[in-house]
């Protein structure tokens, strides 16, 4: 194509089609923004309770499970802080399944825009994990404040939470754009995803903490990423007296492991979803 | 100088693959892992090169299941395409659907952002813009209501209004104006001429054949996935009806149109002279001249008479007055006329005329829609459409004593 005076105006240019990326970096973050918020404030002003429902929700799981481990079951005795971990623990678990649940079916509810506009289609799940990441600041306030309330002393440690959060978000975001990708053609990934979810809270040191494993099965619960940054956030936030993963697992290369579990996922759920984005709106 | 192209298609293919049986779930794929799917090819762009210039009102004519729509999100980029190259100058808002992406929960204002933003325009922009949308959709006292609340022609308003304002070079229009008022179809097309002659193009899908003849300056018709016919709107708009009307009629036979017998020519005479204005009151004839390519035995020649309206304001049949046609055999040319007293208002007026076997009513042999038009002039019309012949009479039918 020649180049002609800039005064006729714009220039032919080729459009590909629709992709996961395209359309420039800047309308690519506006999009995701404008579509996080409105829908936080969805949530938030939705109903009468707005705000308090969304918070009510890992407030009473932490209620529930609290009385049963600490007063019945007495199993909160041997660890240090145990309400304030086992609420910390909550709220980020279940930042990361209300995410990933919510984004299972994300591009498949937006199907009236995803058929009908041009637009990078990764900003779909990333905005639902923005959505909870938002909800999930909303509630660490929350967490901080017991943490303040119970006597936590605060530490330097504490600074580093920003980094913490950085890589579970993500994590979070990669399973997530995957799982989106996954529903597009295979509708009994929802389902599969909410078993895989329970698992994944029993077999994450959500309720216990990684001393309670049995030696032999330290190393793999702690592959788990989700595992070694709770275990992380414990040692960190609510107890610096905790053994960190790299003490229990006794190397201090294992955290290789689970980084490298993120990476992948990241990697894959990338891949993955680049491969399909141009043909969602056909196969929705 | 000439104009710069807005957007350029070449050779563009578009299929798709209907699997007979979809595997919808893991579940399938891991009991069948080889089995594989088979597919049904759908060709429902072929070939599909032209050009829109710079400035340009294009419309886009087909039925539905033409291929339209899939040209239209080809050209948004919502659909890949599987072959060609598409390109376009500058960037493009497309209108697919009312409120694409409005969100019900959502005040007016919420979603003008969001929606502006899909567009392309910075957050920033969408709230400078806004009060202007708003404006102009005339939904100054709604702006806080949520859109679940708005009807549906309100929201079409507030989408056209945020379109408008969305600064685009090129504009892709389907179909949606037909749900506001007049009143807010006049205002769009205002918007149009404005637009255009700041430069933007505009490409309008339809089947509304009179807002192509009106505002298009070019049009294209598509049928059976390939491109038909571009040029001249009212060249365009009648071969749409050509194509289509034949395909309505013949629709439950299910058999193809036939080639074997053809409406040669449609022309109106007054005093038997061949002519595009006719007086009111005058005699005038009808002509139609038929062909047969094989023969058809039991045929009926029909021929009538439209308004600009595209309401059928007269027709006569050979099937009248319990008239038997003989068979037309093929290499036989037959001429119809139908005489009548011009009793028509002034106004324009379009002729057309089709042959069909009188047996299989829904199998047309031939048709010529709109093939040729007339005006009628003179004559003092007060409405209507018919001034039927008539007295008038007005007198006082109880007197007040003055005093």
């Amino acid at each position: 194509m020649t180049t002609r005076d800039a005064a006729i105006g714009p220039q032919l240019r080729e459009i590909s089609g629709p992709s996961a990326f395209g359309g420039g970096g800047r309308r690519f973050l506006h999009l995701l923004w404008v579509i996080a918020s409105t829908d936080f404030r969805l949530t938030y002003f939705g109903s009468a309770l707005g705000y308090l429902w969304s918070l009510m929700r890992p407030l009473m799981l932490f209620g529930v499970l609290y009385l049963v481990f600490s007063e019945i079951v007495k199993f909160g005795d041997g660890i240090t802080n145990y309400p304030v971990l086992l609420l910390f623990n909550i709220v980020l678990f279940s930042f990361f399944t209300e995410a990933t649940q919510n984004c299972v079916t994300c591009v498949v509810q937006r199907e009236s825009l995803v058929r009908k506009m041009h637009f990078p289609r990764l900003v779909i799940p990333l905005a639902t994990t923005l959505t909870a990441v938002l909800n999930l600041s909303v509630n660490l306030i929350a967490v901080l404040i017991f943490l303040l309330v119970y006597g936590v002393d605060p530490e330097p440690t504490w600074l580093l939470l920003p980094a913490l959060l950085a890589v579970l978000t993500a994590f979070t975001a990669a399973v997530g754009v995957t799982l989106s990708v996954l529903y597009v053609r295979f509708r009994d990934v929802q389902p599969i995803w909410m078993v895989v979810s329970t698992m994944l809270f029993y077999g994450t040191p959500v309720l216990y903490s990684i001393e309670f494993v049995p030696d032999g099965y330290r190393e793999l619960v702690l592959a788990n990423p989700l595992a070694s940054l709770l275990e992380l956030g414990r040692v960190w936030i609510v107890d610096p007296s905790a053994p960190t993963p790299a003490a229990v697992t006794g190397s201090s290369l294992f955290w290789l492991v689970p980084a490298g579990i993120v990476v992948a996922v990241v990697v894959l759920g990338l891949w993955r979803f680049n491969r399909e984005a141009p043909r969602i709106a056909e196969e929705l | 100088m000439t104009q710069p192209v807005a957007i350029d298609v070449e050779r563009l293919e578009k299929t798709f693959r209907i699997p007979e049986h979809r595997v919808q779930t893991l579940k399938e794929r891991a009991l069948h892992p080889f089995r594989r799917t088979r597919y049904t090819e759908l060709h429902v762009l072929q070939d599909v090169s032209f050009r829109i210039m710079r400035g340009e009102f294009f419309g886009i004519l087909g039925r539905n299941g033409s291929g339209k729509s899939t040209l239209l999100k080809c050209l948004a980029g919502i659909y890949k395409a599987d072959a060609g190259r598409i390109a376009v100058a500058g960037r493009l808002a497309p209108f697919i659907e009312l409120g694409v992406g409005f969100n019900p929960d959502l005040t007016a204002t919420e979603n003008v952002t969001i929606n502006a933003v899909m567009m392309g325009l910075t957050p920033a922009e969408a709230r400078e813009r806004f009060d202007d949308i708003i404006a102009f959709a005339e939904l100054e006292d709604f702006v806080d209501l949520k859109l679940k609340n708005y009807s549906s022609g309100m929201q079409v308003r507030l989408a056209f209004a945020t379109m408008a304002q969305s600064d685009a070079d090129v504009m892709l229009i389907d179909e949606v104006l037909a749900v506001g008022d007049a009143a807010f179809q006049q205002k769009c097309f205002e918007v149009f001429d404005r637009l255009r002659a700041e430069g933007k193009t505009i490409v309008l899908v339809t089947h509304d054949l009179r807002l192509v003849e009106r505002f298009c300056d070019r049009a294209m018709l598509i049928h059976d996935h390939r491109i038909d016919s571009v040029g001249d709107p009212d060249r365009v708009a009648q071969r749409y009806l050509d194509v289509n009307f034949v395909r309505a009629l013949e629709g439950a036979e299910g058999g193809e149109l036939g080639d074997d017998l053809a409406v040669l020519d449609v022309w109106i005479e007054n005093d038997g002279e061949k002519t595009e204005s006719l007086p009111f009151g005058a005699t005038a004839d009808l002509w139609a001249d038929i062909e047969a390519a094989r023969e058809i035995a039991d045929p009926e020649i029909r021929i009538w008479v439209e308004n600009e309206e595209g309401t059928r304001v007269f027709a006569a049949s050979t099937v009248e007055f319990g008239r038997v046609v003989a068979p037309l055999l093929p290499g036989e040319r037959h001429r119809l006329r139908v005489r009548f007293e011009n009793r028509l208002v002034s106004d324009a007026y379009h002729v057309s005329a089709l042959v069909r076997s009188r047996s299989q009513p829904a199998r047309v042999s031939g048709v010529r829609n709109r093939a040729a038009r007339f005006s009628v002039v003179g004559g003092e019309h007060v409405g209507g459409v018919f001034d039927i012949e008539h007295s008038l009479e007005f007198r006082i039918v109880e007197e007040k004593t003055r005093t």
